[in-house]
């Protein structure tokens, strides 16, 4: 079998499906805050948290209700964009006119809270969430294993963020939310109804992360801190990425993903920094980010 | 005379702390073009921008048809049939012309159908794919008012329209707001440069220190000049 610089494929490769996972999952949920920061001009900070209870969500409504994986994949997002709406409704809305550092303030307390909470009521370890039946299995490529699931959580991933960009990108909604992004007022004006907008999109990017959060329940497991692990590095994300632009984010989540994978492949001591390492590079050099507006 | 359309009474309007209008009081008749005249920081755009409900706070009474506007949130003052063209123009940056130009939904039926608005502004037509702000300033303000035509609004306020644009761009425009007049817009037109409102108005009022201080219509305004460039300090 060949090697590529002295590294079997079935490492190569497996790195970079691993770095593809991760990155599926950085691009959804760095998505979700892209689309807040640019509507809300709020750090959600949450975001992490609502990505656990997502998975939580599906975990409780297996245990409890026996209701199956599909279901949850419906029902979570749903749930915890409830969730979100009220925290929007009731403390968020407060903060559109102030600083941003507010807002990061107030999303960081709540998801110390929710974590907190999930902590207290479920214990730190992971709680196993298994494969579903349809799912299980995987396909043997030759130069590698591709398991089932994992090329699903790709492809999946893929779609929602397709998804996601052609509504903002080609659609009169998207034109709503990108014209409200730059002056809601004047939108108002026209007519729309901005502050149920802002609201339902705020609940739209929370929705997201949940459904991250069931996407990730069978790979990562259950915990009530695995969005608190993930949140510091989907901020890096979004800032190489430019915060607030959707390509930015969907392009960088799966791109840092990859390169995350192959740094573990070639130099395993950064593969935790090299995120970060990048980061500082691309602030150096082009600080509104990679997709970002200079402003 | 036929009832006004949009009747002022007492109006005051404030920015934070600061005390913008002072009483101000006018009517608007179906059909007609009134103009605001004034100087810098007279209150113009803050009327404007009082009846659309995009300022702060404001007390006093701002009716349209049997409607008090008061109260209302911008979008609800729209959807009654008022659109707004502001004095920066509000051309979204990301959205291109095609996009800027169907942004604003339609309110209600009997708005401008887009070949007769490409008819009135013929460059827009060869600009749709341009990004919005890669206009220039003249097809930019075309765009502002084009886009507030297409939603069936029928009370038009436009916020110094011809302000900083070439002589033969403001020519256009005159030729456009005439012709909206004669297709039955009622329009409130804020503008510094009275020469260009004469081609253009019914009527004009003139605003200092956040309230209406005079009003000339058209016909007296050979008359009144000296009084008016007085007004205006010009």
């Amino acid at each position: 079998m060949f090697e590529l610089l002295g590294i079997p494929p079935q490492a190569l490769f497996g790195q970079l499906l691993i770095g593809l996972i991760n990155g599926a999952f950085y691009a959804m949920l760095s998505l979700g805050l892209a689309v807040i920061f640019g509507l809300l001009n709020i750090i959600n900070f949450t975001h992490g948290a609502q990505y656990m209870m997502g998975a939580f969500v599906a975990y409780l409504s297996l245990t409890h209700l026996g209701l199956a994986y599909w279901w949850a994949l419906l029902l979570a997002p749903i749930a915890v964009g409830l969730f979100g709406i009220l925290l929007e409704r009731t403390m968020l809305h407060r903060l559109y006119k102030l600083d941003h550092l507010y807002g990061l303030l107030l999303t960081f307390g709540l998801a110390l809270i929710v974590e907190g909470f999930f902590r207290n009521q479920y214990g730190s370890s992971g709680l196993p969430y298994s494969i579903p039946a349809e799912l299980r299995g995987g396909y043997n490529l030759g130069f590698m294993f591709l398991p089932t699931y994992r090329a699903w959580v790709v492809v999946a991933s893929v779609i929602v963020c397709f998804g996601t960009w052609f509504v903002i990108e080609r659609t009169k909604l998207g034109a709503y939310l990108r014209a409200a992004t730059e002056n809601p007022t004047l939108v108002q004006a026209f007519g729309v109804n901005v502050p149920r907008m802002v609201t339902l999109t705020y609940g739209f990017g929370v929705a997201l992360a949940a459904f991250a959060g069931v996407m990730a329940a069978p790979i990562y497991q259950v915990s009530p801190l695995m969005g608190a692990n993930l949140i510091i590095v989907v901020f890096a994300v979004v800032v190489i990425g430019g915060m607030g632009s959707i390509l930015g984010a969907i392009v960088t989540g799966f791109g840092l993903g990859v390169i995350e994978g192959l740094t573990k492949v070639f130099y395993p001591e950064a593969s935790n920094t090299v995120i970060f390492v990048i980061m500082a590079i691309v602030l150096t050099i082009k600080p509104a980010g990679l997709f970002g507006r200079a402003t | 005379m036929s009832e006004p359309l949009l009747t002022i009474a007492d109006l005051h309007a404030f920015y934070g702390e600061s005390h913008a209008l002072h009483g101000m009081s006018l009517d608007i008749r179906e059909g007609e073009v009134v103009t605001l005249l004034g100087r810098n920081g007279a209150g113009k755009t803050t009327t404007i921008k009082s009846i659309m409900g995009v300022m702060g706070r404001r007390t006093g009474s701002i009716r349209y048809r049997d409607q008090e506007l008061i109260r209302l949130p911008s979008n609800a003052i729209a959807r009654l049939g008022i659109a707004w063209c502001p004095e920066e123009r509000g051309i979204f940056a990301s959205l291109d012309v095609r996009e800027n130009l169907m942004l604003p939904p339609p309110i209600k039926a009997g708005g401008m159908p887009v070949e007769e608005i490409f008819a009135l502004f013929p460059n827009l037509r060869e600009r749709l794919r341009s990004q919005g702000t890669k206009l220039s300033g003249g097809e930019q303000q075309m765009l502002a008012i084009a886009r507030i035509l297409r939603t069936g609004a029928t009370l038009l306020l436009l916020d110094e329209p011809t302000e900083g644009l070439a002589p033969v761009i403001i020519q256009q425009i005159g030729r456009v707001i005439r012709t909206l007049k004669e297709r039955g817009f009622t329009i409130l037109l804020v503008e510094q440069n009275f020469r260009f409102a004469a081609t253009v108005a019914d009527r004009h009022y003139v605003v200092e220190h956040g309230r209406v201080i005079d009003m000339i219509e058209n016909s007296e305004l050979a008359q009144k000049t000296d009084r008016l460039q007085e007004y205006l300090g010009v």
